[in-house]
C-alpha cells in the first residue's frame, strides 16, 4: 500500500476515534440539564466522563497532528478556509473544559448554573459544527488552482451540510445517552436508557437520510458497505437500548458512529479535499502529501506509539469500568 | 490610512493574536511542567516517609496545580490550530518538517500527559498506591516531553536545520530528523525553558506556604509550612542557577546562528570588540541619540562569544550583509521592544532567586519568618519569573523578526490569505475576551484555594481491595 493511503487511512482512524470517544463526551455534556435534575445527580453525570474526557480531546489534536504532518495542504487549506466554525469550535472546547474543572470548585449555585451552561453550549456547538464541517469536506468546497479556499461563510451553511451538523448532534447525543444508561444506576439509568431510544429514532432517521444523500455526492463500493453498516449498527444498538442491553446498546452506537466517519472517508477517497470551482484546485491524498521520508518516519512513530496509547487509554476505562450513582457523590 | 496615521491588515492583527495566545498559553503551562513534577516529587516522599505532611502538601498544591493545568490544556489546543487558520501558507511551507514534531508530540506526550492525569486526579481511592503513585510521574514525564518536541519545532524556526528545499515546488523539505531534534538551539532551549518553568512553580510553592507560615503563625500545620518554604525556595535557587547557566550559553548559539538578534538585545549598531552590555538606557534606542546608558564593559563580548574582547556584529553591518544575502528590505527587529524585553527576562529572573534567599535566611536554624516586607516580597514571587518566561518569548520571537523561518521565509508571507481582517478580528477579540474572563476566574480561584490551605486528610482510608462497597461515596473532582 502506498504511504499516502496508509496516512489518509490513519488520518481517517484517528477522527474516527474521535468521534466515537468525544461523541459521548459531547452527549453527556448536552444531557447535562436533561438528565441531571438536581446538582448531585448532575455531579453523576459529568463524573461518568471526568477521568476520560481529556483523555479523548487530545485524539482530536492528534488527528490534527497527524493532518499537518502527513498532508500540510490538506491542513493549511482546511483549517484557514473553515476558519469562523473552527473558531467557533475552539472557543466551546475552551469554556467546555475549563466548566469541567471548575464547576465543583465553589459551592453557589450561581456558580455552578453558569459552568452547566458553558458545559452545555460547549458541547452542542461542537457536535453541530463537526458536522457541518465533514459534510462540506466530503461535498466539496469552492478552492482556486493555488487550493486557497475561495468561499464565504455562506458556502458552509448549504442545506446537505445542515443535514450533517443535525445528524453528528442527534447521533451524539443518542450516544451519549446509550453512555449514561451504561455507566449510571438507579433513576437516572432509567430515564438515561428511555432517552436513548427516542432521540435515537430520530437520529436514525437523519443519519440514514444524510449518508443517502452522502453517496449521491460521491460514492464507492467500500462507502455503501460501510453506510449500510452504520445504519444496521444504530438500528441494533436502538434495539438492544429498548430491550434495556446497555452494553450491546454502546457497542451499536460507537460501531454506527464509527462506520459512518469511515463512510465520508471511504467516499472522499482519493481526495482529500475537492474544490467545486477548478478541478485543478481539488486537494488529493498525493498532491496534499508531505514526502516520503516524512510519511515513513511518522509511519514508524505511529506503528511503535499507537498500541501504548491504546493500551493504557483502554486500561483507564477498565480502571473507571464501575457504574456510578448519587450514593457515590458525597453531600458536599 | 486612518487618521492616525497607521493602517491595521489582516497580517498585523494575525500577528498580535498568535502573541497574545502563546504568551498567554505560557503563563500556564511553565507551572504544569514544574508543579507537575514537584507534586510528584512530595507524593514520593509521602510514600516513602509515610509522613502525613507530604501528603497535605500533595494534595494541596496538587489542587492548585489542577486548576492551573485545565487552562493550559484548553489554551493548548489553540495553538496547533492557529498554524492552519492564520499562518497557512507558513503551514504549506514548512509542514512537512513542523508537522511531524507537533504530531508525535501529540500521540507520544499529550495522550501520556492527559490519560494519566485523568487516573491521578479519579484514582485516590481506585487505584493501588504505587499506580497512583506512578500515574502522577506519567503525567509529569509527558509534560516535559512535550516540552522537547514543542521546543524542537520553534527551535527550526530560529535556527533551521536537516531540510532542504525542494526546487519545483519552493516548500522546505525534511531530509534529517534526528537533526531536527537534535537542533542544537533545541538541545539549549529545552533545558532553558524547563528551569524557567521551575523557577515559577518552586515561586508558587513558596508564596503560598509563606503566606501561611507568617500569616496563620499557630497552626497545626506550620511543619508543613515551613517544609514547603524551604522546598520551594530551594527549587527556586538551583532553578535560578540553571536559567543563569543555560541562558550563558544559549547567549553564544543565539550570537552564532541569529547573530542579528544578539545585535537587537543590546540595540548594538556598530561591531564592536570588546562591546559592552547596558544595563539600561535612556534616550532612543535607533542608535541617533542616547541621553545615558549605564554600562558594564565586556559584558556583551562575554555573553555573546565567551570571550571578553570578542566581536559582536552591529545592526548596520548585519543589515548590510542580509541585504545583500536576501535582496533588498528591512531584516532588523524592533529594538526597544528586544532590548527591553532581554533586560526584563533577566531582572525579572533574578529577582524571584533573589528572593528565595532571603525566604531562606529568614528561616535559619529554625525560625519563624513573621517580617511583613518578606511577605510582600514572596507574594510577589510567582509573578517574577511569570514576566520573566514571558519576556523571554516576546524576545526569542520578537528578536526572529522579521523571519518565520530565520533566513528561509518572512512572516508577511506566512500569513493566510483566505482569510480576511474581519474574521481575524472577530477571533483576536473573541480570544481576547474570553482569556480576559477566565485568567480573573483562574487567579480568583487559585487565590481562593491557597489561601483555604492544606487539607485534612485525616478520615481518609486506604483502600481496601477484599471488599467492595458500591454505595461508598467517592472522591470525586467533578
Amino acid at each position: 500500500m502506498e504511504l499516502t493511503t496508509i496516512w489518509f487511512l490513519l488520518v481517517a482512524v484517528l477522527f474516527t476515534g474521535y468521534f466515537i470517544l468525544e461523541g459521548f463526551d459531547f452527549g453527556v455534556g448536552m444531557l447535562l440539564p436533561v438528565l441531571g435534575r438536581d446538582d448531585r445527580e448532575r455531579r453523576v453525570l459529568i463524573n461518568t466522563i471526568g477521568p476520560v474526557w481529556d483523555g479523548n480531546e487530545v485524539w482530536l489534536i492528534t488527528a490534527g497532528g497527524a493532518m499537518f504532518a502527513a498532508f500540510p495542504e490538506w491542513y493549511a487549506t482546511l483549517f484557514s478556509g473553515f476558519y469562523l466554525p473552527l473558531l467557533l469550535i475552539l472557543l466551546a472546547l475552551i469554556a467546555r473544559g475549563v466548566a469541567f474543572e471548575y464547576r465543583h470548585k465553589r459551592p453557589e449555585a450561581s456558580w455552578k448554573r453558569r459552568w452547566d451552561t458553558a458545559i452545555v453550549v460547549g458541547s452542542l456547538l461542537p457536535a453541530i459544527l463537526w458536522g457541518v464541517t465533514f459534510a462540506n469536506i466530503l461535498r466539496g468546497v469552492p478552492l482556486d488552482a493555488d487550493h486557497e479556499y475561495v468561499g464565504g461563510l455562506v458556502d458552509l451553511l448549504n442545506p446537505y451540510a445542515l443535514l450533517g451538523g443535525a445528524t453528528t448532534l442527534a447521533l451524539f447525543l443518542t450516544h451519549g445517552a446509550v453512555f449514561l444508561a451504561l455507566k449510571t444506576t438507579g433513576d437516572i439509568r432509567e430515564r438515561a436508557g428511555a432517552l436513548a431510544v427516542r432521540v435515537g429514532a430520530g437520529a436514525a432517521v437523519l443519519a440514514i437520510g444524510f449518508l443517502t444523500w452522502t453517496l449521491n455526492i460521491r460514492s464507492s463500493a467500500a462507502a455503501v458497505v460501510l453506510a449500510v453498516g452504520a445504519a444496521l449498527a444504530l438500528l441494533g444498538g436502538l434495539a438492544a437500548a429498548r430491550v434495556r442491553r446497555e452494553g450491546w446498546a454502546f457497542t451499536g452506537t460507537a460501531l454506527a458512529i464509527g462506520l459512518a466517519v469511515a463512510t465520508l472517508f471511504a467516499a472522499l477517497f482519493p481526495n482529500v479535499l475537492p474544490s467545486t470551482l477548478d478541478a485543478a484546485g481539488t486537494l488529493t491524498a498525493t498532491n496534499a502529501a508531505s514526502t516520503p521520508y516524512t510519511l515513513k518516519l511518522m509511519t514508524w512513530v505511529a506503528v511503535i506509539f499507537t498500541p501504548v496509547v491504546l493500551a493504557y487509554q483502554g486500561w483507564t476505562y477498565w480502571v473507571f469500568r464501575k457504574r456510578i450513582g448519587v450514593a457515590n457523590i458525597p453531600q458536599h | 490610512m486612518n487618521g492616525w496615521g497607521f493602517q491595521v491588515d489582516a497580517l498585523d492583527v494575525a500577528r498580535w493574536q498568535f502573541g497574545v495566545t502563546t504568551v498567554y498559553h505560557f503563563l500556564f503551562v511553565p507551572l504544569t511542567i514544574g508543579l507537575s513534577v514537584l507534586v510528584a516529587i512530595l507524593q514520593t516522599m509521602w510514600h516513602r516517609t509515610g509522613n502525613e505532611r507530604y501528603l497535605k502538601l500533595t494534595k494541596f498544591y496538587g489542587k492548585l496545580f489542577l486548576i492551573n493545568f485545565a487552562m493550559g490544556v484548553v489554551t493548548g489546543i489553540v495553538q496547533e490550530f492557529q498554524f492552519g487558520m492564520n499562518w497557512s501558507d507558513y503551514s504549506r511551507f514548512v509542514g512537512d518538517i513542523f508537522g511531524a514534531p507537533l504530531a508525535i508530540e501529540a500521540l507520544v506526550a499529550f495522550f501520556l500527559e492527559s490519560t494519566f492525569i485523568g487516573l491521578w486526579i479519579f484514582g485516590w481511592d481506585r487505584l493501588p498506591k504505587r499506580a497512583h503513585l506512578a500515574s502522577i510521574w506519567a503525567a509529569a514525564i509527558g509534560t516535559n516531553l512535550s516540552a522537547y518536541f514543542i521546543l524542537a519545532a520553534n527551535s527550526f524556526m530560529q535556527n533551521p536545520v536537516g531540510y532542504r528545499i525542494n526546487p519545483d515546488s519552493g516548500r522546505a523539505e525534511l531530509t534529517d530528523f534526528p537533526a531536527v531534534l537534535t537542533n542544537k538551539v533545541a538541545l539549549i532551549t529545552f533545558p532553558h525553558t524547563l528551569a524557567g518553568s521551575f523557577l515559577v512553580a518552586g515561586s508558587l510553592i513558596v508564596a503560598v506556604g509563606l503566606w501561611h507560615l507568617i500569616r496563620n503563625r499557630d497552626s497545626a500545620d506550620t511543619g508543613a509550612y515551613r517544609f514547603a518554604t524551604k522546598f520551594g525556595s530551594w527549587v527556586v535557587l538551583v532553578a535560578s542557577a540553571a536559567v543563569l547557566f543555560t541562558g550563558d550559553i544559549q547567549g553564544k548559539i543565539m550570537t552564532d546562528v541569529q547573530p542579528m538578534k544578539m545585535a537587537a538585545a543590546e540595540g548594538l549598531y556598530t561591531t564592536e570588540s570588546p562591546a559592552s552590555f547596558s544595563v539600561l538606557t535612556i534616550g532612543s534606542l535607533d542608535g541617533s541619540r542616547e541621553v545615558f546608558a549605564l554600562k558594564i564593559p565586556y559584558l556583551l563580548s562575554y555573553l555573546g562569544t565567551g570571550d571578553p574582547n570578542g566581536t559582536v556584529h552591529g545592526i548596520n553591518d548585519l543589515q548590510a550583509q542580509y541585504a545583500t544575502q536576501y535582496g533588498a528590505g528591512s531584516y532588523t527587529p524592533i529594538i526597544p521592544v528586544t532590548y527591553w524585553s532581554f533586560r526584563f527576562m533577566i531582572a525579572f529572573g533574578m529577582a524571584a532567586g533573589a528572593i528565595a534567599l532571603l525566604v531562606l535566611w529568614s528561616q535559619r536554624k529554625g525560625r519563624t519568618p513573621s517580617s511583613r516586607w518578606l511577605l510582600r516580597a514572596g507574594l510577589a514571587m510567582p509573578v517574577l519569573p511569570l514576566l520573566a518566561n514571558s519576556f523571554g518569548w516576546i524576545f526569542t520571537e520578537m528578536g526572529r523578526q522579521p523571519w518565520i523561518v530565520f533566513g528561509e521565509m518572512l512572516t508577511r508571507n506566512g500569513v493566510s490569505r483566505s482569510v480576511s481582517l474581519a474574521e481575524v478580528l472577530t477571533s483576536f477579540t473573541a480570544f481576547t475576551l474570553i482569556y480576559a474572563t477566565l485568567a480573573v476566574i483562574e487567579v480568583k480561584l487559585l487565590l481562593r484555594y491557597a489561601e483555604a490551605g492544606v487539607p485534612d486528610v485525616s478520615d481518609e482510608h486506604p483502600i481496601d481491595d477484599t471488599h467492595d462497597d458500591a454505595e461508598r461515596p467517592l472522591a470525586f473532582a467533578y
